[in-house]
């Protein structure tokens, strides 16, 4: 792993911080007595929900920061990504195939109410019925009877794999055995909710009840497209106890706008810094500026439907591509080390990650092998040089142009070949295109961990017939290996089995990894240091003022 | 008189119908599936696809999307955009800031414009006229989000002296900085419509004659020439009224304002067509509006004009 000096020592910080809240025992008065005022209330960086704050419908970090801090599942990550219990006391399978929770007693969400075993299976069959339509339904999807529930016109509603034992206790019974099924379970969507919630959804979404650290300030604190107000929970008993007086998310329509909040301390924290002042945040804000790693990537994917780009020549151009992108430079020069080249498929936050995988050296910057690779696809088939790839980014939402036009310089002098980026008016436009099939080269493609898993970031994206695969890659021996990895009776077993998906991925190059993702963050001379989570969001509760 | 007001509402009919028909049109023309831009990067289940295209229309040919939204206009109900909040209440939420926003630019260049403007015209070819004419020039020559950003950075950031930003409550004091930056430009239009206006009309036989009579010269510059002059530079801000209460979508991104370009800007990206509909028409209406109160006021000015 490769780790700034400030994140070494923000690693070092984490630690205290997490064994001072262990010994704090999570009540609100004794886990903030370490150092800062209590009593701040912190203005940080949010953007606008797109749905109504109901887990079970959102699918964007906007919302899903909120949601975060109203709501606590069975588990939740601690900075490092690591599962710790929250509602659940115990969570036991013996096949990695049924599971029986149990709740913790006197668990209650802000409006009084009991947060029970129906609080989690309502609220999950609410979220996969096809009537809700609900933007996360497909989450559910390994519980036995989602197919039945999600289909078009379905007329079942509940979920067959999911029973109710008693007040604190339910069984779950997946379709087949997956052993990382409960690090899921702190990720937004498994979200335990009021029965209150599904008799007005509509009206829950405006004002939302949970049981998180946090709770809404009042009815109507969610001023749309200003900020959302949000004060602690003092009901809540767990490892993510407030240590400020509330958290107002202050609604920005750009990052550059924040910046200029942020410098002059009307913001306390932000947690991306623009683009246009990368290059000069850790003058600006000195010793208040972090870089820290985080479960997230960028990837070229390259669909096979291409002319150029399937078969045996397919693979070895894919592997002269990738090895004439010198990553190197390009996260140095361009980026200023704000991201760091990859190794893999994955991101380095995550369990199980290595960056040793055979294979890897395809993701070396290695320009004569490059060449070599070209020269033998060209014997096998040569180039349709009618038909020169493009990359395709979107224009509307984050600044891809720069690095798109990097790749694509460092290709064109590097292996001799025509290449050109290829901006889309607008993110939706890409998409489309990459849903139906229909691209005409390459697509730029972000993924950001859900929930920090290995699975999460090869399943959904590189499977046969997944949603997200718009490389549109099939290869068995990978999908065999994914369900041999989520079957595996550990999550260790589970890892080796991924990272042996893994290389086939390395060899096959159905798309081309560039780089993980660091957040760069800051905060103001208002706050004591920030420390940010392993999915590169800031840890909201334990910022204290100064 | 009121025959006439009444006429050109009765106008407002076939343009609010024919923009909506226009608008309507190019957004549903946008390349991209509108689903996926509500559904992002991971994609939604088909079954989510079709509840989405279903609960917005979506999957009715281009006619019938039309008509089912001007039937929701005409019952008073603009539905809802694609994060399921009220399109009417949005607008509600946004005007208001525009409006203020818009009234303080306007005012802006309108006193400084007019002022300066009698000043340099009055005074034409001494040092006034020559630094202020230099002024305007640069002012007109450079970008406004160069002058946005300029003064935020200068008045926001280094100085202090307010807030980079504007709030959610949009005060005045947070409100003066864009609304300067926004009345730059129009700014100095104002000023150089009025200078020539006042050149032109100094030397006219009316404003002889007024003097002649003996008028003090106070009166001869108030009453005769500024009043003449100011034809011209009511229209120019009428235009420019209605132009700013579209929102300024630089301006408003620069400092954050939660107005109507902002908002729009958003629906536009988000390919939101019943919000960006909605809201086009709101501005297309409120700049006949501007238009026709900009008519009202020349017969005001120029008892020449009548209506009938």
């Amino acid at each position: 792993m490769r780790f700034t000096r400030t994140s070494k020592m923000l690693s070092v910080a984490a630690v205290a911080a997490l064994s001072l809240s262990a010994c704090g025992g999570g009540s609100n008065e004794e886990a903030g007595t370490a150092s800062g005022d209590n009593d701040a209330v912190i203005v940080v960086d949010g953007s606008e929900p797109q749905n109504p704050l109901i887990p079970t419908s959102t699918n964007e970090v906007g919302g899903g920061a909120i949601l975060d801090l109203l709501f606590v599942g069975l588990v939740s990550y601690d900075a490092d990504g690591a599962t710790q219990n929250e509602v659940a006391e115990s969570i036991e399978t013996d096949d990695a195939q049924n599971y029986t929770i149990t709740l913790k007693e006197g668990q209650t969400f802000t409006n009084g109410d009991p947060v029970t075993a129906s609080s989690f299976v309502d609220a999950w069959n609410y979220g996969a019925a096809a009537k809700n339509a609900q933007l996360a339904s497909y989450f559910f999807e390994s519980i036995e009877g989602y197919d039945e529930v999600s289909a078009e016109g379905a007329t079942v509603d509940t979920m067959s794999g999911l029973t109710v034992v008693d007040d604190t206790t339910f069984t779950v019974a997946l379709a087949q055995p997956e052993s990382d099924w409960p690090l899921r379970l702190g990720y937004s969507a498994f979200f335990p909710m009021p029965a209150a919630a599904l008799e007005d959804p509509a009206t829950y979404g405006e004002n939302p009840v949970g049981n998180g650290p946090y709770k809404f300030a009042s009815e109507g604190a969610w001023q749309h497209n200003q900020q959302i107000e949000l004060v602690p929970n003092e009901d809540y008993e767990g490892p993510q106890a407030a240590q400020n007086a509330g958290i107002t998310f202050k609604i920005y329509q750009s990052d550059t706008t924040a910046y200029q909040d942020l410098i002059s301390d009307n913001l306390d924290v932000l947690k991306i810094i623009p683009t246009s002042d990368v290059k000069n945040f850790k003058n600006d804000l000195g010793e208040n500026s972090i870089e820290s790693p985080y479960a997230g990537n960028q990837t070229i994917a390259i669909p096979y439907y291409l002319p150029n780009w399937d078969g045996e020549a397919g693979k070895l151009r894919r592997q002269a591509l990738s090895m004439a992108i010198d990553r190197e430079e390009i996260t140095t020069v361009i980026f200023n080390n704000g991201r760091t080249p990859a190794k893999d498929f994955t991101a380095p936050v995550l369990d199980g990650y290595q960056s040793d995988l055979p294979g890897s050296e395809n993701l070396e910057f290695n320009p004569d092998r490059a060449k070599e690779l070209w020269e033998e696809a060209e014997a096998i088939e040569p180039y349709d040089e009618s038909e020169p790839l493009t990359i395709g980014y979107n224009a509307d939402k984050g600044d891809h142009k720069t690095w798109v036009e990097a790749v694509v310089n460092s290709v064109k002098n590097n292996l001799g070949i025509e290449l050109s980026g290829k901006p889309y008016a607008t993110f939706k436009e890409a998409r489309t295109e990459a849903t139906e099939g229909t691209l005409t080269g390459a697509l730029r493609a972000g993924w950001q961990a859900d929930y920090p898993s290995l699975y999460n970031f090869l399943g959904p994206i590189y499977a046969s017939g997944a949603g997200s695969n718009d490389a549109r890659y099939d290869n068995p021996e990978f999908d065999q290996e994914l369900s041999d990895g989520l079957a595996a009776a550990s999550v260790e077993e589970g890892n080796e089995a991924m990272n042996r998906a893994q290389e086939k991925l390395l060899e096959d190059l159905p798309a081309i990894p560039l780089w993980y993702q660091v957040a760069q963050g800051g905060w103001s001379n208002n706050v004591n240091p920030v420390e940010f989570g392993w999915n590169g969001v800031p840890l909201y509760y334990a910022i204290t003022g100064k | 008189m009121a025959w006439y007001i009444v006429r050109r509402f009765l106008q407002l009919i076939p343009v609010f119908l024919g923009a909506t028909l226009l608008v309507y049109f190019l957004v549903f023309s946008l390349p991209g599936d509108a689903t996926a831009a509500i559904c992002g990067e991971r994609g939604c289940t088909p079954a989510v696809v079709a509840g989405l295209r279903e609960q917005y229309n979506l999957d009715e040919p281009f006619w019938i999307q039309y008509l089912l939204y001007l039937k929701g206009v005409l019952t008073f109900d603009l539905g809802t955009n694609f994060s399921g909040r009220p399109i009417a209440t949005i607008i509600a939420e946004v005007f208001p800031t525009t409006a203020r926003l818009a009234i303080m630019a306007l005012v802006i260049e309108a006193v400084f414009g007019i002022l300066f403007g009698l000043v340099a015209g009055l005074r034409k070819g001494k040092i006034f006229d020559s630094s202020v004419l230099i002024l305007s020039l640069v002012v007109i020559a450079v970008p406004i989000f160069v002058l946005g950003f300029l003064m935020q950075f200068l008045i926001g950031v280094k100085l202090q002296w307010t807030s980079p930003t504007v709030s959610g409550d949009a005060t005045f004091t947070e409100l003066l900085l864009p609304a300067v930056v926004l009345g730059l430009v129009s700014f100095a239009y104002v000023l150089r419509l009025t200078r020539t206006s006042i050149i032109e009309n100094v030397n006219a036989d009316y404003v002889r004659t007024a003097t002649a009579k003996g008028l003090s010269r106070r009166r001869v510059v108030s009453v005769h020439v500024l009043r003449n002059s100011l034809i011209p530079v009511v229209t120019f801000l009428g235009a420019d009224l209605g132009a700013l209460m579209g929102g300024a979508i630089v301006t408003e991104g620069i400092f954050n304002v939660n107005g109507v370009g902002n908002t729009l800007y958003r629906a536009v990206l988000n390919g939101d067509g019943p919000m960006v509909v909605s809201i086009v028409t709101f501005l297309i209406l409120i700049f006949c509006l501007a238009n026709l109160l900009v008519d009202l006021l020349y017969a005001w000015l120029d008892p020449r004009i009548r209506y009938a």
